[in-house]
């Protein structure tokens, strides 16, 4: 029974989907829309799943490492210092809270030769997670914790956002050392492949006008860059979206049908 | 007495007389009369009308929605015209076309000839009126049509094409898995990436490290990530048998919890129940980058022997791949996001593109009745081989003849895969 319930559940809503696509009319227009606001309802609660699990496992590390008393001690006096020291803090805090962390990251690796455990992270991020939470419950003077000028906007603003941004920024780096690998000249393909990007990425800049100029318009860099995108780049992409397209029903059919199982330990 | 009563009387007079000539006087510094200023002033000339207009249910929607067509009004020839310059179409509406007045339900550009009204009422009649606008203000209001009534559809015609593909496909699908029920031998080639996970796993098992699968960093209502949880149950199994570790870091709560359920199973399919504990799939965080650079140190940290990323990716694909290169793991990649696809093969050794993500977990588990799914899927791929020849072919020889037919039909072939 635990396994058939699953399986009628997912067929039950998965035909309801279907039908929903080809048929506007009520009672199946609404009951996708109930369906997707359960969803959502789910997710919603779930998050407090994520979170409790990710503070446990923390604080787990912590307490075998004897550190829940630092992690109280730093969280207690960050928040002191956040919010009755704000004159002092004034355009400081994230410097602060960057060499806070650079200081943790620090000890961690020091003493990770003897104690095996990443204890610095998980209180980085109990830490984290305290002081957001404080931020965002407690210090946002009747306002919504979103607005601008509330802690947690500021704490969002100058601390989480340079740091996403720093992370997203380290893709240029990759790109170019991925691009190095892909693109050495092993084999026929691979030299094709070099080719082909070597003239799309000078076409995509002004220098290969520049070096083309003398050529009539259509058969100048930029054109030629145009034609390897618009045309077998298109062709590629087109078919790989086909392939997935048919990927998508197939798989949707297995799981609605029963078929697919894997998920609930396989066919027994 | 009479004296003062004659005095008053005459001032009475007085006041009288200079306040009739001070109004006198006002009048003839007042403006001019209404009629008079239109006799003067530039009158805006109105354009023409908008004609043939009508409105119908829009067709194919759950009601609440009627659409309103026109034919063009003569001035709407361009917005640099010379002439009256028609900016706009007013779409104004009623319930009552004798006893309401008509007020503005929107606005559609120049060279328009459709409106769609989103807030009708499928309980209420309504009239329309179509009023073409002209740059120098000039107004032209065109019949008013009606009555009209919204009403929801049982059927979304505009979906018939995607339907009867869907049956076609569908249905082949289904009597591949009937035909290998039957016991029926099928050929699916080799996919190396797949015939890759046993290695990856074993490798992993003999020099003691973890094996680290990333789910994709969406949530369970995307197929991807079903795909992904999916070959994540084979995976684990496998895991299972050999006794290796196995570290799952997702991004969202709910998959957190349905690999949890689906390693779990795993473990109890293969007999180890006692080996499964639920500090193998952590929750991280929702938000990408946070997740990437958690990913990035557990990989930095605990260097396992194989990666796998099994789902839906964005950015931060290249990312985690290429520090799972720089630490020597075996990576295994496969996903359905085609703008990533690229950044997986420069940086894996491995890597399922588009459709054998879906086809991974039949692959895998060499079920007849899975792999006639896949054989199903041929079918598909046939339809689209076919009709795009046959939209190749007609489109030039429509180019090379100039045949109106043939271009016809070509647009019908076209228009029989547009989604609406």
């Amino acid at each position: 029974m635990k396994r058939e319930i699953p399986l009628i559940i997912t067929a039950l809503i998965g035909i309801v989907f279907i039908i929903q696509f080809f048929i506007p009319h009520e009672p199946f227009h609404s009951l996708s829309d109930i369906f997707s606001d359960w969803f959502s309802i789910i997710q919603a609660c779930a998050i407090w799943l994520g979170a409790l699990n990710l503070v446990k496992l923390s604080l787990d590390k912590i307490g075998k490492q004897g550190m829940i008393a630092v992690g109280s001690a730093v969280s207690l006096a960050l928040l002191v210092a956040i919010f009755y020291a704000p004159g002092f803090l004034a355009g400081r805090l994230p410097l602060i809270l960057f060499l806070l962390a650079f200081m943790l990251m620090f000890a961690g690796q020091y003493s990770r030769s003897r104690v095996k455990e990443d204890w610095f992270l998980s209180v980085s991020t109990v830490v984290s997670f305290v002081i957001i939470i404080i931020a965002g419950f407690a210090f946002s003077n009747g306002r919504q914790f979103l607005e601008p000028g509330t802690r947690f906007d500021y704490l969002y603003q100058y601390v989480y956002s340079p740091l996403s941004a720093t992370m997203f920024a380290m893709l240029a780096f990759f790109v170019a050392s991925a691009s190095y690998r892909a693109f050495r000249a092993r084999n026929k393909e691979a030299t094709m492949l070099l080719l082909a990007a070597f003239f799309v990425m000078l076409g995509r800049v002004p220098l290969g006008d520049w070096l083309t100029s003398f050529m009539p318009e259509g058969a100048r860099l930029s054109s030629l860059a145009d034609w390897v995108m618009n045309f077998p780049n298109a062709a590629g992409q087109r078919a790989i979206m086909i392939g997935i397209a048919l990927g998508v029903v197939s798989t949707s059919l297995r799981i609605i049908l029963g078929i697919e199982r894997s998920h609930l330990g396989g066919e027994s | 007495m009479n004296r003062s009563f004659v005095r008053s009387i005459l001032l009475l007079l007085a006041v009288t007389a200079w306040a009739v000539f001070a109004v006198a006087q006002d009048d003839t510094t007042q403006p001019a009369p209404a009629d008079t200023l239109q006799e003067t002033a530039p009158v805006a000339e109105a354009p023409a009308p908008a004609t043939n207009v009508r409105g119908e249910d829009t067709p194919g929607d759950e009601g609440g929605s009627i659409t309103v067509f026109w034919d063009q009004s003569a001035d709407d020839t361009g917005i640099d015209a010379e002439g009256i310059t028609v900016i706009g179409y007013e779409i104004r509406r009623t319930i009552d076309a004798d006893n309401v007045p008509f007020h503005s339900v929107g606005f559609a550009a120049p060279g328009s000839e459709r409106f769609e009204d989103a807030t009708t009422s499928d309980d209420s009649t309504y009239y329309y009126v179509v009023v073409t606008a002209s740059r120098d203000g000039g107004r032209a209001e065109s019949d008013v049509i009606g009555p009209v009534q919204s009403s929801p559809q049982w059927f979304n015609t505009n979906r018939t094409n995607v339907f009867i593909i869907g049956l076609i496909i569908s249905a082949a699908i289904l009597y591949f898995i009937a035909s290998a029920r039957k016991g029926k031998q099928l050929f699916i080639r080799r996919i190396a990436g797949l015939e890759a996970v046993h290695d990856a796993i074993g490798r992993a098992t003999e020099m003691g490290r973890p094996i680290l699968y990333i789910p994709g960093i969406q949530d369970m209502d995307d197929v991807q990530t079903v795909a992904g949880v999916t070959i994540l149950g084979y995976v684990a199994r496998t895991i299972a048998e050999y006794d290796t570790r196995i570290d799952v870091p997702t991004s969202r709560s709910i998959v957190m919890s349905t690999a949890r359920e689906t390693i779990k199973a795993a473990y109890i399919s293969v007999g180890r129940p006692d080996a499964y504990s639920d500090d193998a799939v952590h929750y991280v965080t929702d938000e990408q980058f946070g997740y990437v650079a958690a990913v990035d140190g557990i990989m930095v940290r605990d260097k396992p022997a194989t990666c796998f990323y099994m789902g839906a990716f964005f950015a931060e694909s290249l990312i985690m791949a290429e520090t799972g290169n720089s630490i020597g793991a075996i990576q295994i990649a496969g996903t359905a996001m085609p703008a990533q696809l690229p950044f997986f093969v420069a940086a894996c050794d491995y890597t399922l593109i588009g459709e054998e993500l879906f086809a991974a977990s039949a692959y895998l588990s060499n079920e007849p009745k899975q792999l006639g799914s896949l054989k199903g899927q041929d079918v598909g791929k046939l339809v689209a081989m076919l009709a795009i020849l046959a939209g190749v072919g007609l489109f030039t020889l429509a180019q090379l003849t100039g045949a109106e037919t043939i271009n016809n039909a070509a647009q019908w072939v076209q228009d029989q895969f547009l989604l609406n």
